[in-house]
């Protein structure tokens, strides 16, 4: 796969890092000149991503989420987040509108938001091993 | 987390600072519903005009409050939502629940 450029990023789930993944996702993604709507849609698919790895992957201790971005040739951000957390037994009932497992203080529209706001959306999951997100946002070029 | 509210007539105002995601919705929604049970207000308003950016956290936030207010038969109110989390309330559909008020355009 041809790309420009990239980043990698390392940190543990702890729920402070959900505000600093998703402001580092959109500081790389600004050499892309998105518009405001943009960078906001990708801001908030990160958002959520990241705050499922540390709700739902990791419930009982702190683990590890990688976070990927590159920038695809035709301005295409490219982002995938990884953790080897508990995994999702059923992705299709995961992404359905409002489930959730995490009770009232989760709304259950991460996956839904992450779909709408975003090009593509891919979900790799095994229980045990962990579940890897897949998201990609074609930016409109501005003249 | 950080957040004024005040009594007016029966009327709560609860006023949202900053970035609302799962970090701090907890906080949110504790701090919301012991304002409700405290005042029983006839109607309570969310103001948003400080929130910079909610994720769907933010969403849980506006169901638990809209929550509090049914079990005392009040309205709920959402008022000065700045363009990115009008994109997620729309996207879930909860403008279609709750009363929004004066969207920042």
């Amino acid at each position: 796969m041809k790309f420009d450029n990239y980043m990698i990023l390392d940190f543990p789930s702890k729920s402070s890092n959900e505000a600093f993944a998703r402001s580092a996702v959109a500081c790389f993604a600004a050499q892309m000149d998105p518009t405001l709507e943009e960078l906001g849609d990708i801001r908030t698919a990160v958002s959520e991503a990241v705050t499922n790895c540390i709700v739902h992957a990791y419930p009982e201790k702190l683990g590890n989420i990688t976070l990927r971005c590159r920038i695809l040739k035709d301005n295409v951000l490219d982002i995938v987040v990884k953790d080897k957390g508990v995994g999702i037994a059923d992705v299709e009932q995961a992404r359905r509108p409002a489930y959730t497992t995490g009770g009232n203080e989760r709304s259950g529209m991460g996956f839904t938001i992450m779909e709408s706001f975003m090009t593509n959306l891919e979900i790799i999951s095994k229980p045990g091993k962990g579940t890897t997100v897949h998201m990609r946002r074609k930016l409109l070029r501005r003249q | 987390m950080h957040f004024t509210s005040f009594l007016e007539e029966g009327r709560l105002t609860v006023a949202l600072t900053g970035e609302i995601d799962h970090h701090c919705a907890k906080s949110y929604i504790q701090a919301i519903a012991a304002k409700i049970e405290a005042y029983t207000p006839k109607v309570c308003v969310l103001d948003f005009q400080e929130v910079s950016f909610v994720d769907s956290s933010g969403i849980a936030v506006v169901i638990n409050a809209l929550r509090n207010m049914t079990q005392i038969e009040g309205q709920l109110l959402l008022t000065g939502i700045a363009p990115q989390p009008m994109r997620v309330f729309q996207a879930s559909g909860i403008d279609k629940l709750v009363e929004i008020k004066e969207a920042v355009s």
